[in-house]
């Protein structure tokens, strides 16, 4: 009720024009602090990703600082299981490959992997890997190309790819490639813009961009862009600005990012900000949060904005740190 | 919040906290190490969401089985169905205390109607269905999400999983069909038409020629539907005389552009079929070079203005196959550059 009445208030007119980077600033440091803030209480078994999230954002704005390193690295410590080597969401709870790859981002930016017990992790994700070459995400759970994507981007980030079995992992992604150019979770699922930057970005890391059909998939991928400028994750579905992050990135490492009207993508982002409480939404109006923060900023620094950070878009980090690592992902011109 | 039908789970009002509960005195309660006061890590929680995972800590530290842990994981579970651990330790409990599974069965059908876009209730659920080796309620569950949600990612991948691991093929192509009718742009619908079909009989030429039926059917109906186009691109990937020989198809696009339809894909089809006879040097009088680039022109300008750049790329790329180092040479003024300068206009 309360949502929709906001929703008729903020018309056309009153949505945001400009970027509103203090207010993201102050949202992002915030975040958590808000003892009302019922979505976060109840989020702690993703806070690494949330760190994550936060972070990166923070660091795009030029913002590392207005978080405190040393209580961060400590807790991603913490958090590090001493028997498998994973790294969980939360002190104690179990460890799973999309926090392990949260984790090490997180260390990757601080320079601080010296923290954690790499030879643990790299031991964590290789026993992820299955006979067919795909990985689940963690000791119990399902496949699916999304942890293909978190155990290499991991594993690159540590210079350590000679731990699992790169070829068949390629084969898997493979043989999730779809008729229309796009990827799923698995064989034969349907193409989904989350999924297909997994995929791009599994195949940017393991220089394998060949494999695809790089013009159907880019034009599936600007498909997405509807009027409003904004851009869905699969046909007939609402925009929402996460998708944003997975079809720029995804056409920015295919080498055809400008086939993007950016004008119209940025007025969209834009308005999905929250004037008085910082941060973005996934669509106008909708409450902001951490996770879509970061993808609408990261979208607007690879559609160049200037007062951003620049972003790598394999690994959804600045590339000053991407630099630093010496790591080049295969990007095609 | 205002869910009436959470009453099953959690009455407020009757709701009694863990620690007041009698016949819990025996457990202690273990609060939760986070971050401590730091803004990033650190937590805040409800009395309840705190007193219920405190004791679920509890009996996970000593590492009690029983059927009040049992029940206790499903209160964790209503306040948070995203937290994987307390999904394992659910399992772990199940299997220690031999519990009735058609049971689990029916619980986990209610939790995923509630939660039904999160990926720990339907591996619990596939977990389920594995341990009991009986998938005959798994196309009528997933059914029965589809009707609220068509589109469901995890609805859908729960389904394929059934249906490849359990053989239950029979009649899926029917249901496609009914989803179809519905809704002629589901996605999903089209994409699970395409799994089944390629899962069991093949995309030999007799079912390739009658699915080109079927698609260019549905597409009469809605000509500006994307996935309906797609999935006859894919059905054409199968066709050995590639996308521009199927009489069929040629013959449907020109009647549809004939009649004055100017749907983005009709059009999008038609510069790839120029392109496929450009690529194989293939003279023709209806798929060459002057009418790619007229289309593109089209597309760039009035019909998908949005994706100039794109329709730029297609208009340059098959002019270079054609032997034209630019445009130009090719189709005079209305060539890519006058493309480009009118899609540089809509940028702005
Ligand atoms: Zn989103």
């Amino acid at each position: 009720m309360a949502t929709s009445m906001v929703n008729e208030v903020k018309g056309d007119d009153s949505v945001p024009k400009e970027l509103l980077l203090e207010k993201h600033v102050s949202f992002l440091r915030e975040y958590g602090q808000n003892e009302d803030n019922f979505e976060y209480g109840i989020t702690d078994y993703l806070r690494m990703s949330g760190v994550y999230w936060g972070l990166t954002a923070l660091d795009l704005m030029g913002k590392l600082k207005e978080l405190p390193e040393n209580e961060i690295v400590e807790f991603v410590q913490k958090c590090q299981d001493p028997e498998s080597g994973g790294i969980s969401g939360c002190i104690n709870h179990d460890p799973h490959l999309l926090h392990t790859v949260s984790a090490i981002q997180v260390l990757c930016i601080y320079d601080r992997l010296d923290a954690i017990n790499v030879e643990g992790v790299i031991k964590y994700v290789k026993s992820l890997q299955k006979d067919d070459g795909s990985f689940t995400g963690d000791k119990w759970g399902e496949v699916d190309t999304r942890f293909s994507f978190c155990a290499v981007l991991t594993l690159s980030l540590l210079k350590r790819m000679d731990a699992i079995d790169v070829d068949k992992a390629v084969e898997f992604v493979e043989s999730c490639m779809n008729f229309d150019g796009g990827f799923g979770s698995r064989p034969l699922s349907e193409s989904h813009a989350g999924l297909i930057y997994c995929c791009v970005g599994f195949l940017s890391i393991t220089q394998r961009l060949d494999i695809i059909k790089r013009d159907t998939l880019a034009w599936w991928l600007c498909e997405r862009q509807l009027p409003s400028g904004g851009l869905n994750g699969r046909p007939e579905k609402l925009p929402d600005v996460c998708y944003s992050w997975w079809v720029l990135s995804s056409l920015s490492m295919l080498g055809r990012l400008h086939w993007i009207d950016f004008a119209a993508l940025e007025k969209f982002i834009v308005s999905c900000q929250d004037s008085e409480t910082g941060g973005f939404s996934d669509r106008p109006g909708d409450i902001t949060d951490p996770y879509h923060t970061l993808f609408g900023l990261a979208a607007l620094s690879l559609m160049g904005n200037g007062a951003l950070k620049r972003v790598n878009p394999t690994y959804c980090m600045p590339q000053e740190v991407i630099d630093k690592l010496e790591l080049k992902p295969q990007i095609l011109n | 919040m205002g869910d009436s039908s959470d009453e099953e789970f959690q009455n407020s009002e009757s709701w009694v906290f863990y620690r007041n509960r009698d016949d819990w005195k025996d457990v202690e309660p273990v609060e939760q190490e986070d971050g401590g006061e730091y803004p990033v890590v650190s937590i805040s929680y409800t009395p309840k969401f705190k007193d219920v995972y405190d004791y679920l800590r509890g009996v996970m530290k000593i590492g009690e089985k029983s059927q009040r842990a049992l029940d206790l994981t499903a209160d964790a579970i209503a306040l948070n169905a995203a937290n994987y651990t307390v999904w394992q330790y659910r399992r772990d409990i199940l299997k220690e205390l031999k519990s009735d599974l058609a049971k689990e069965l029916k619980y986990i059908e209610k939790v995923i109607q509630r939660h039904c876009k999160n990926y720990q209730v339907w591996h619990h659920r596939r977990v389920i269905v594995e341990w009991l080796q009986d998938s005959s309620k798994e196309l009528k569950f997933t059914q029965g999400i589809l009707v609220f949600d068509a589109k469901n990612y995890h609805a859908w991948q729960h389904r394929q999983w059934a249906i490849k691991t359990f053989g239950l093929y029979e009649g899926e192509l029917e249901y496609v069909d009914s989803l179809l009718r519905d809704d002629i742009r589901n996605n999903s619908a089209w994409n699970q038409r395409y799994f089944v079909i390629n899962n069991t009989i093949g995309f030999v030429d007799d079912v390739v020629s009658k699915e080109v039926e079927y698609v260019l059917e549905k597409i009469e109906t809605v000509p500006l539907n994307e996935s309906a186009w797609n999935y006859l691109k894919g059905l054409l990937l199968h066709d050995k005389g590639g996308l521009s020989n199927n009489v069929k198809v040629t013959t449907f696009c020109e009647d549809l552009y004939m009649s004055g339809n100017r749907s983005p894909f009709l059009l999008a089809l038609i510069v790839d079929m120029c392109d496929e006879r450009i690529s194989n040097k293939a003279e023709d009088d209806k798929y060459n070079l002057k009418r790619a680039s007229e289309l593109c022109h089209e597309l760039a300008t009035t019909v998908d203005p949005i994706r100039c750049r794109y329709w730029e790329y297609m208009s340059t790329t098959i002019s270079k196959k054609a032997g034209c180092e630019s445009g130009e040479d090719a189709e005079g003024g209305d060539g890519p550059e006058e493309a480009a300068a009118a899609g540089a206009s809509h940028d702005v």
